[in-house]
């Protein structure tokens, strides 16, 4: 077994691989970074630490020759290293892995690395190489495989990978495990924990604080662009990091009511196929939800939560008795039918799926409300009681926006989503369906929405959560339930559910170790890095 | 009614070359929305390829030399598409709408003193010995350059996207520009170099209608070309292949209808003249028939505007 390099002992003294000097880039209206100063050496996993709008990806965007600094100075291994383009960065020997990752579905895994590559070798040598670097660090892949076809777990391989081709001095990794099992968290440590014992720095950009503290060496915390403080995350607890990050205490959410009241929806043996290339299908789902509970609907993205969403919706259609409303069959009505019957269904994509970007709130306001809030007569849009509907949104939900008549497409990301949750919980459903409700958004407003959600619970109506958040979804809802490849697991009362048991359901039975603590992220603060 | 004087030989030799033009418009177009832009003014740049090509050959006396000129001006005026919808950021529906417009109306102020005229006679390549043999011979060896170097273009375009580095980046482009860019791509100058590639396409395809097909200078003489064309990419689910064979139906077709109409056979004549469309439309439609795989097959950022930031 090789010794780990990075580990115990060795100090802060070597010399650094890595050096940041006084680093300011501006944006119009913001200081994405302001005066950022670290160092990192060889051997160690360094985190960048912080809040939404922080500053950490323009940070690495930085480091990797994406963006150029307003002012300040960077050193690679003594050197000055001033990359203009990620082609630089590459040959100086930085290479990333993206937050959003930066594949293409149409191609194949080897055309999407030789992509990533300066000089690729032919395709055949190169699927030879992915499989032979794919073994030895654990990560199975099939070089001919459509990444359109891959788990979110494959795909980051293939990124992984792709970077790992070009014997890299540092790996940027932007959020890695937003998206990943807890399976998949401990097989992507494993590969870490090996390329910091080979002498390479990485950085690690997370939020999610145990994760940290499992992981990495050294942190370096921002807040709003600047350098707040640096540790070594193994010597603070949570708490203390959570702090020096977040600056302010947080509110956490009421605890759950009990005692669920009749089934308000049930769906039994649903089949159906997807409308999307690369969709999933949906196979056999069943579940039933009760009023007054959350039904946490937990699973890795792509594994069917977008159909499931569309079927509960109304969007896409089902045999009639598949889908019953109390015993009322609802199968084959479509999502007006729905909403008039009081099932409300808020999607994922908030811009062009939950909104128009284009309209104003008050028509996205009339778009979903107009027959529960009683808009329409005769045909012709009740404007002053769609304004009045919209205007109560943004004041009960605290939207934070100069006034009814702003576009949907001017509202940031959380903004726009109580908007569009306090939107549907005005009109008193008895179903609500929601999909990533707090993706994206701060402590703050992912605590407010999450609040608002219990709360419609505890007025009796039925809750439906999507989510890829399971601390989330462990801290709100009454029943936990899995997708898996278009399969829904038996859901099971959340109180009491391990965390092996968990991994299980979202992974389907995978023959891996669980990854421990590595899997509990600190809820303090919700993925999404806003656009600068 | 007369079927007897229908000759399968000519009939051949006749759909290989009227298909041609067609052809070529498509394969540039086909690199074009690979690249992930829709350019909907083929039709445009297609005519200003045929006027540009008639002028050039008649003053020079040259068939090359038009040949050169048509490619030459139908991508300059594909790069002011480009450099609209790229750089500026327009409406690539309404730019590419415009483009044709603009294409049609300045073709016949080009071409105003060259109604009527004969152009240079382009020579069709016999090869020897080869050209002799019984239906081969007229059918594969006797045919114009164009028609040759149009399947040519049809490998190297199926070879270039499939084989090459660039033409992988150029699909990538094409399917995602965000992460190509992230990647550290140019987007901008993969895509100008496609626009201008398909332009250029177009070009030929018009010349070889003003300067082989027809051969002379009519206002709107490309009669609707450049939109089979595009829909011949998009039927024909953006491979090469299917282009070849939608183009070669729809030639065929044009042909053959013509033929029957000119033996009197006993179908309206409305029906017979709108046969092309529908068969080509319907067998690409067939062969393509699975959604998904045409959807993956699509250029998923295809009409998007990029524009780089952050």
């Amino acid at each position: 077994m090789r010794r780990d390099a990075g580990g115990d002992g060795a100090g802060r003294v070597s010399t650094p691989l890595l050096e940041v000097q006084g680093l300011r880039k501006a944006y119009p209206g913001v200081v994405a970074n302001d005066d950022v100063s670290f160092s990192a050496r060889r051997g160690e996993v360094h985190a960048l630490l912080g809040e939404n709008g922080a500053g950490k990806s323009t940070l690495v965007k930085t480091v990797y020759g994406l963006l150029r600094p307003d002012e300040g100075r960077m050193k690679l291994d003594g050197r000055v290293y001033a990359p203009a383009s990620p082609h630089d960065a590459r040959q100086a020997g930085v290479a990333m892995v993206f937050q959003h990752f930066s594949l293409f579905e149409a191609l194949d895994v080897a055309e999407n690395v030789a992509l990533g590559m300066e000089v690729p070798p032919p395709m055949r040598e190169l699927a030879t190489r992915i499989r032979d670097v794919s073994e030895t660090y654990g990560l199975p892949l099939d070089p001919n495989r459509l990444v359109g076809t891959l788990s979110a777990g494959e795909r980051q391989r293939v990124e992984i990978i792709r970077c790992l081709l070009q014997d890299p001095q540092v790996l940027i990794m932007d959020e890695p495990t937003s998206v990943l099992t807890p399976q998949e968290v401990a097989i992507l440590f494993e590969t870490l924990k090996r390329l910091r014992a080979e002498g390479k720095l990485i950085l690690y950009i997370s939020h999610k604080l145990e994760e940290i503290r499992a992981l990495c060496d050294w942190a370096t915390i921002l807040r709003h662009g600047k350098v707040t403080g640096s540790c070594d995350p193994r010597q603070k607890s949570a708490r203390e990091l959570a702090e020096t990050m977040v600056g302010s205490e947080l509110a956490l959410p009421a605890a759950r009511t009990q005692d669920p009241g009749e089934v308000a929806l049930s769906i039994a043996g649903l089949t159906a196929t997807s409308g999307a290339a690369f969709g999933t299908e949906l196979k056999g789902i069943s579940l039933d939800v009760r009023r007054g509970e959350i039904l946490g609907i937990g699973g890795v993205a792509g594994n069917g939560q977008d159909e499931l969403l569309a079927v509960l919706s109304g969007e896409s259609r089902s045999p009639p008795e598949s889908v019953l409303l109390g015993d009322l069959p609802i199968g084959s009505f479509g999502p007006n039918e729905r909403r008039a019957l009081g099932v409300l269904a808020a999607p994922e994509e908030r811009l062009g799926h939950a909104t128009a970007p284009d309209m104003s709130l008050v028509e996205n306001a009339a778009l979903s409300g107009r027959r529960r809030m009683g808009m329409v007569r005769r045909g012709f849009v009740n404007w002053s009681k769609a304004r009045t509907h919209a205007e109560s949104v943004i004041e009960r939900f605290d939207v934070r926006v100069p006034g009814a008549g702003s576009v949907a497409r001017s509202l940031s990301g959380g903004n726009l989503q109580k908007f569009v949750i306090g939107r549907e919980i005005l009109q008193q459903p008895d179903v609500l369906v929601v999909n990533q409700p707090t993706w994206g958004l701060d402590a703050a407003a992912a605590a407010a929405i999450r609040q608002s959600l219990l709360d419609l619970a505890s007025q009796g109506a039925a809750v439906i959560v999507i989510s890829q958040d399971l601390d989330e979804l462990m801290e709100i809802s009454t029943r936990f339930s899995a997708l898996n490849e278009g399969r829904l697991s038996k859901p099971r009362d959340t109180a009491g559910l391990t965390l092996e048991e968990i991994g299980l359901m979202l992974g389907g039975a995978h023959d891996l170790e669980i990854g421990l603590a590595a899997s509990r992220p600190g809820r303090a603060v919700e993925a999404g890095e806003p656009v600068p | 009614m007369d079927l007897g004087s229908i000759n399968p030989v000519l009939l051949v030799a006749a759909l290989l070359l009227a298909s041609t033009p067609i052809l070529l418009a498509a394969m540039g177009e086909l690199v074009v929305e690979k690249s992930g832009v829709l350019n909907l003014g083929v039709e445009g740049m297609m005519i200003v390829g045929a006027v540009a090509g008639f002028i050039a050959a008649v003053e020079s006396g040259s068939p090359a030399l038009g040949f050169l000129a048509a490619a030459a001006a139908a991508a300059v005026l594909a790069l002011l598409f480009g450099v609209l919808t790229q750089v500026l950021l327009s409406n690539q529906v309404a730019t590419g709408l415009g483009l044709t417009l603009f294409g049609l109306g300045i073709s016949s102020l080009m071409g105003q003193g060259y109604v009527g005229i004969r152009p240079p006679a382009s020579p069709r390549l016999e090869l020897p010995v080869l050209s002799e043999l019984p239906f081969l011979g007229p059918v594969l060896f006797s045919q114009h350059a164009m028609v040759y170097l149009s399947l040519a273009i049809v490998v190297g375009v199926w070879w270039y996207l499939r084989s090459t580095r660039s033409g992988l980046i150029l699909r990538a482009v094409g399917e995602s520009h965000e992460a190509a860019h992230a990647l550290g791509y140019s987007v901008l100058g993969t895509r100008l170099a496609a626009i201008a590639f398909g332009g250029a396409l177009a070009g030929l395809g018009g010349a070889c209608l003003s300067l082989v097909i027809v051969p002379q200078w009519t206002e709107g003489m490309t009669a609707g070309r450049g939109w089979i064309a595009l829909a011949i990419v998009v039927f024909g689910s953006w491979r090469a292949w299917r282009v070849l064979l939608g183009a070669y139906l729809f030639g065929g077709v044009s042909v053959l209808q013509l033929n029957l109409q000119a033996a009197g056979i006993a179908i309206p004549v409305e029906l017979l003249s709108m046969s092309p469309y529908l068969i080509t439309i319907l067998v690409l439609v067939i062969i393509s028939s699975d959604k998904r795989r045409a959807q993956a097959n699509a250029p998923n950022s295809l009409g998007r505007t990029f524009h780089a930031s952050g």
